[in-house]
């Protein structure tokens, strides 16, 4: 894994410390794992933490991309809800239209937000924020207040629960939309546009790059995501789940941020996000397995916190290594 | 011919930015567009480019008329341009900036990287540009941003290359470099529309010269043909002003005592070396181009920007100040030219506009005195004759002489000796300039010293004691109440001594 993370962190740049510092971290917690449980090594638990994080992985690279052009994103985890709910309702019709469904329906919310953001100009910040809360909304009307059970006869479950080539299928699906969004930003001209108007948008504009329409497809592409790990959620737990996804996008953005993206825009990358979507994951893995010792108790609430304050510590450390690199 | 603009008109919310402007190019040639701040230069560039949209008139670019509705498909056109504010995103790399938006690509659709990096390399050669591709173009100086600008605008296959005051934020061998950039595109057919004001520069390197004032091309000739003193006359203008001869007659002012003096004053490349000096109870204009540095000296004189060099004296006191507020508390006020960035505070009342610079001394117990707020207030008003309902009326709803008379109130109440007022009548109707003017000459009769800042010649001729003119950042002439003549401005602006 490390390897093939370490090409793209040899570009010329200011976030080369950062994304230095998230590789160290990520494989000391890794060894400190395998030193101190008995079973953190073993592939139970490392298909399990694939399998369960492929989710929070594909909602950070719709994160990435959007963090990229300086804009946010919070309506992902309200959106992933809502895309669970259509899914689950889809799939007595079959796992394709399941699927389809429920990428649609993010589709749909994150082209809703794109629009608001682009041709209203409305802060992202604001139109995201509406959108988190229309989208719980919807969720919630859809299934009547309560999670809405998927079929198990149409293969649907496959999506979230089989394994293929020995990998859970959910991971393979991560893996191919990072190694597409990392061909796409690094590679394709398209994704150097999405640099460079997080870099200005009005400089990009007068370089005659299409602001408006690119901004459109980054938000699009956020919401296309979300509604995929929605799918993923309902497959997985076999239910389309209107209650779940609070606090998704605050994972994916500390993902993005301790990956060494700047919140102000115009640089990023998307091996850097994997690895910081891995390395959050890995602290709860981690927590987990200290939990189950015995030594300390955990709970959920306890775990918000400590993902609240990571988010806070690393956007801090960012503000201050800016500054001193501008002087 | 190049391109032709005929005709162009615009308004921007019923306030004519543009009235019938017009601008032809012809192909290899480097055109110098003149005029003022608020001449209409950048809205007529931005029309050409596709930022904005004209209301009327005619476009022919290459024989054909055309109409562009984004930067975009101007720059498709051929038309690329370097603004003042180098536009390149700083975070990518030379190589990225120089294709973005047009980058060479592989069969399957990707960039191609070589192709950048070798093609960006070779465009720079040709400017004699050495350097990494790869790295951000952050890393670099302005004036090599600049020539990856440029090096963009050859890689478009751009006809017309439009430089916006390209030298601002150069240095002079910078400058040097620059113009071997434009006789380069010059000999390769390319034409250059130069936008300037440092008239040493558009002699060395322009073929011909626009001149616009007030959103009109008042004047256009090659550059051979238009002596310098007569460009200036043009950028400025004649206002048939009925301005009565506000200076007081008499000599008299001279033999009072210098109150404030600058001497050899430096800051940066705007200030270079700037001396002059104001008298007690006298108007003492500082005249100059634009870009000549009479802002930037009112900066250094009230402690906003640092001095480099040189020394300011009051009352024959050497004074340094870090800050505006150590000026403020030596005597010396600041009217500063745009009232609307950074003096009115619009939605305030005439009352709190006013009293604000005094608020500190009007505090009794901690709270502001009303009483002692309203006796100030209204003996202003009078004073000065502001036209207002009432002290509690919004100011934006005042007219901009009126502004400008609550303005220069909020500092006289603050009892200043000296008092800078940078353009005293920009923006204000013809009736109430002679108003100001006559104002600050009262002012001045009653002892206080008046640095006048101003790039109307009748407004100096009226007013000033004594003015003190400007170029490229050095004092070139001082001129005195019996020496002050329209020829002799225009003549010393031009830097043509004699």
């Amino acid at each position: 894994m490390l390897k093939t993370l370490s090409r793209p962190f040899m570009a010329k740049s200011s976030g080369d410390f950062a994304r230095l510092g998230v590789l160290l971290a990520l494989a000391g917690l890794i060894l400190f794992g395998a030193l101190r449980y008995d079973n953190f090594i073993s592939p139970f638990n490392i298909l399990s933490f694939l399998r369960y994080n492929s989710m929070f992985a594909l909602i950070a690279l719709g994160m990435a991309f959007v963090i990229i052009t300086g804009g946010i994103d919070l309506s992902v985890g309200g959106v992933a809800a809502m895309a669970s709910v259509v899914a689950a309702y889809l799939s007595p019709y079959g796992w394709f239209p399941g699927l389809a469904g429920g990428m649609v329906a993010g589709l749909i919310a994150g082209a809703i937000n794109g629009l608001i953001i682009t041709r209203m100009r409305i802060q992202p910040f604001i139109a995201t924020l509406a959108m988190m809360l229309a989208a719980y909304g919807t969720a919630l009307l859809l299934a009547n207040n309560q999670s809405v059970s998927v079929s198990y006869d149409t293969g649907f479950t496959m999506i979230g629960q089989d394994d293929f080539l020995g990998f859970p299928i959910p991971a393979w699906i991560a893996a191919l939309a990072y190694v597409l969004g990392w061909v796409f930003l690094e590679r394709h001209p398209a994704g150097r546009h999405v640099l460079a108007i997080g870099d200005g948008e009005a400089t990009a504009n007068l370089m005659g790059l299409k602001v408006e329409k690119t901004l459109f497809a980054v938000y699009a592409l956020s919401g296309l995501l979300a509604g995929l790990a929605g799918v993923i959620l309902a497959s997985q737990f076999g239910a389309g789940q209107p209650t779940e996804g609070v606090g998704w996008e605050l994972f994916a953005i500390a993902s993005v941020v301790v990956g060494g993206t700047l919140l102000t825009g115009g640089s990023g990358s998307v091996g850097a996000t994997l690895a910081g979507a891995l390395l959050l994951a890995m602290v709860f893995n981690v927590l987990n397995f200290e939990n189950g010792l015995g030594w300390i108790s955990l709970s959920a609430y306890w775990q918000s916190v400590i993902r609240g304050s990571f988010l806070l510590v690393v956007v801090v450390l960012q503000a201050r290594l800016m500054k001193k690199t501008e002087a | 011919m190049l391109l032709s603009m005929q005709d162009i008109s615009k308004a921007f919310s019923g306030v004519p930015a543009l009235r019938s402007a017009s601008l032809e190019i012809a192909a290899g040639e480097v055109m110098a567009l003149v005029g003022q701040n608020g001449a209409g230069k950048s809205t007529l560039i931005k029309i050409l480019t596709g930022a904005y949209q004209r209301d009327t008139g005619l476009i022919r670019f290459e024989g054909e008329d055309v109409v562009f509705a984004t930067p975009g498909a101007s720059q498709a056109r051929g038309i690329a341009t370097i603004y003042q504010e180098i536009n390149l995103a700083p975070q990518r790399s030379v190589a990225e900036n120089i294709y973005l938006a047009r980058e060479p690509r592989t069969g399957l659709g990707l960039l191609d990287r070589r192709a950048m990096r070798e093609g960006a390399a070779s465009v720079l050669k040709t400017f004699n540009l050495d350097i990494d591709v790869d790295l951000p173009v952050g890393h670099f100086s302005a004036a090599t941003r600049q020539m990856i600008a440029i090096a963009r605008a050859v890689t478009q296959k751009a006809r017309l290359v439009i430089m916006d005051e390209p030298t601002s934020s150069l240095d002079e061998r910078e400058v040097a470099i620059l113009f071997e950039t434009i006789r380069t595109l010059k000999r390769n057919g390319v034409s250059v529309l130069f936008i300037g004001h440092r008239l040493d520069e558009l002699y060395e390197i322009c073929d011909c010269v626009t001149i616009m004032r007030d959103g009109q091309t008042v004047a256009h000739s090659a550059m051979a043909d238009m002596p310098k003193m007569e460009l200036v006359r043009h950028m400025l203008g004649k206002e048939l002003a009925a301005f009565q001869a506000i200076a007081r007659d008499s000599d008299d002012g001279e033999m009072k005592p210098v109150r404030l003096s600058v001497e050899s004053a430096g800051s940066g490349v705007r200030v270079r070396d700037v001396s002059m000096s104001v008298r007690e109870g006298e108007i003492s204009g500082l005249a100059g181009l634009l870009g000549s540095g009479r802002t930037e000296t009112a900066r250094i004189i009230f402690g906003v920007d640092r001095m480099e060099k040189g020394a300011i004296r009051i009352d024959g006191k050497e004074r340094r100040y870090s800050e505006p507020a150590d000026a403020i508390a030596d005597g010396i006020g600041l009217v500063s030219e745009d009232r609307k960035i950074d003096g009115i505070i619009p939605d305030m009342s005439i009352r709190e506009n006013m009293t604000l610079a005094l608020l500190p001394k009007l505090k009794k117990a901690g709270i502001v005195d009303r009483a002692r707020q309203q006796e100030i207030v209204t003996r202003y008003i009078k004073a000065l004759g502001v036209k207002c309902a009432s002290p509690d009326q919004p100011i934006k709803e005042l007219s901009g002489g009126n502004q400008q008379k609550v303005l220069l109130a909020r500092w006289l109440c603050t009892d200043p000796r000296i008092l800078i007022i940078d353009e005293p009548t920009r923006g204000i109707d013809i009736g109430a300039k002679a108003e100001i003017l006559k104002l600050l000459r009262s002012l001045a009769d009653e002892g206080l010293s008046v640095l006048m800042i101003s790039s109307e010649l009748e407004e100096l001729l009226a007013a000033a004691d004594r003015v003190t003119v400007l170029s490229d950042g050095r004092s070139v002439a001082v001129l005195n109440r019996n020496e002050l003549s329209e020829t002799a401005l225009l003549s010393a602006m031009a830097h043509q001594v004699n």
